[in-house]
């Protein structure tokens, strides 16, 4: 099918422990370098859709509060949205949508958060852990039983993957350095000056297990935005259109410990029709690493390796630079920097465009882009590409 | 005997059968009228069917590990002296899961689809909860 809508600008601010300036801040800035990467200003958006991070508040009306900040005046699309994981994607699929439908022109996707406050000196009282979320689940039962957080939860579904398939610690590990390998060849990402071994990784402390530091995506400050507008409207602009060739959405529900599948065997069926592709002319692969396991996972439900292959796959250095199938190629959330669903993104658009530099996949056509969220309860999945 | 520090679950009205019947040293699960699918924790309908009516039934404390974790980081000031410890999913013999904690079982020697059965162990005065014990061999 032709294409009607491609990603026209990028906007990255700095990422990680970026402490002077808060989430709005980020927001707006990204938004800003997106719109003088395309050769645009805020005057020509129409659309503005958010992902708030953490930050912003639970019940925040945060488009409008982006909205305010920037001073747009008469948009024809605004919204805060939460697909969990898959939010980022899914902004950039609704933006899409939109403009098919007419509703409006260019449409800035936007995620940022400053979760990261500067480290208190010496003695202070230790932050961290054991939010008051935390004690909802379950009516506190949860929390009776020492069972805190999202890393707890997902660790019962690795365990169970670990069980029924085989899969090890050296397997989230091989995902862990792979990406790292990546990361050490993107200057921008925030453990680009770190290189990891399997050794490394083992020595890495226990989070929860199965899962050490290493397994788990970083935190960062920082925000990312992309402006969305019409194929042919792209082609005008100042930098190559990257297409929206496919999109596709995946939200399982169930029981993930028991079914160990996500969202994106849904999602990609939806996607590489309407792309009118298949897997073998995928060139690039970024997925949402929240987790090692997560890659592991994903990578068995697009079908780039049979289900409980993953580990294996993984550890045969298939994902790693030089590999046959390049994952995560800027380091993911695991190494470069984490903004939800941005990070792989903003990385096909880099490759996409030609712009990866020490890290660029050579002949980069077309890339395949997840959203993972929930505990592997909602999944999203873009197919971009340079080409029409 | 030192205090309980740990975190003390609120007995919300939905909840209320399931801790009285802990005090009486029974598990209790909800149960669909409408299908017979056992959940927990209660709900106000059946995900399975959609039918509002359920009945608290005893089940018979047998399961075996589903999965576990064993948590390395101190989230809650009463958990500090425990760590690491693990938290474990229990599937019921009846097919509802629950989470909880094993006793007696050191983390390293938890195995998925290892036998267990409720014990009960009283935190306060309003709330008993359920754990569970390995059960070394079958029959025992
Ligand atoms: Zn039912």
């Amino acid at each position: 099918m032709i294409p009607y809508t491609a990603i026209a600008g990028l906007g990255i601010t700095q990422q990680g422990k970026v402490y002077d300036r808060n989430h709005v801040g980020f927001a707006v800035e990204a938004v800003q370098l997106a719109l003088a990467d395309a050769g645009l200003d805020r005057g020509d958006l129409d659309g503005l859709l958010l992902n708030p991070g953490l930050s912003w508040g639970e019940a925040a009306m945060g488009s409008f509060q982006l909205q305010q900040a920037m001073g747009l005046r008469n948009l024809r699309l605004s919204a805060t949205m939460n697909a969990g994981g898959a939010t980022a994607a899914a902004m950039i699929q609704h933006a899409g949508g939109a403009i098919a439908a007419g509703m409006c022109t260019t449409v800035a996707c936007v995620f940022s958060d400053a979760p990261l406050k500067p480290p208190k000196p010496q003695g202070a009282e230790k932050g961290g852990g054991g939010s008051a979320g935390a004690y909802g689940f379950a009516r506190g039962l949860d929390a009776a039983y020492g069972q805190f957080g999202i890393n707890a939860m997902y660790a019962m579904v690795a365990r169970r993957h670990m069980h029924v398939y085989g899969t090890s610690n050296d397997h989230f590990g091989a995902v862990a350095v792979a990406q790292r390998q990546w990361a050490n060849r993107n200057p921008a990402a925030q453990l680009h000056e770190t290189p990891l071994t399997l050794e490394d990784y083992h020595r890495s402390r226990w989070v929860v297990e199965p899962f050490h530091l290493l397994d788990c995506c970083l935190v960062s400050n920082g925000g990312v935005a992309v402006i969305v507008t019409s194929a042919e409207r792209a082609r005008d602009l100042k930098r190559p259109p990257v297409y929206v060739r496919g999109m596709g959405q995946g939200h399982p529900g169930g029981d993930p410990a028991e079914t160990l599948t996500s969202g994106a065997v849904l999602a990609k069926e939806t996607a590489l029709r309407m792309a009118g592709l298949t897997l073998a002319d995928v060139d690039v692969v970024e997925l949402y690493d929240c987790y090692t396991f997560t890659v592991i996972v994903c990578l068995e439900d697009y079908g780039f390796c049979k289900k409980g292959e993953g580990g294996p796959f993984v550890a045969d250095g298939k994902t790693a630079p030089g590999g046959a199938l390049p994952v995560n190629t800027g380091g993911g959330q695991l190494s470069s920097f984490y903004m939800w669903g941005m990070t792989p993104i903003s990385e096909a658009v880099i490759q996409l465009r030609g712009d990866g530099a020490a890290r660029q996949v050579p002949d980069a056509r077309v890339a395949l882009v997840s959203g993972n969220g929930g505990i592997l309860s909602t999944h999203s999945t873009l197919i971009l590409s340079g080409e029409r | 005997m030192p205090p309980y520090t740990k975190p003390i679950p609120t007995v919300t009205p939905e909840l209320r059968p399931f801790f009285e019947a802990a005090k009486r040293r029974e598990l209790v699960v909800q149960r669909c009228r409408g299908c017979g699918t056992y959940r927990f924790p209660a709900r106000e309908l059946c995900s399975n069917c959609l039918s509002r009516a359920s009945e608290w039934v005893r089940v018979s404390g047998a399961g075996e590990v589903f999965s576990f974790n064993v948590m390395h980081q101190v989230y809650h000031p009463g958990f500090a002296g425990e760590v690491p410890y693990a938290v474990v999913i229990v599937k019921l013999a009846e097919g509802a899961k629950m989470t909880s904690n094993l006793v007696g079982v050191l983390p390293g020697d938890i195995r998925i689809g290892m036998p267990v059965r409720v014990v009960f162990e009283d935190i306060s005065d309003e709330v008993t909860l359920p754990r569970f014990a390995a059960v070394s061999s079958p029959g025992v």
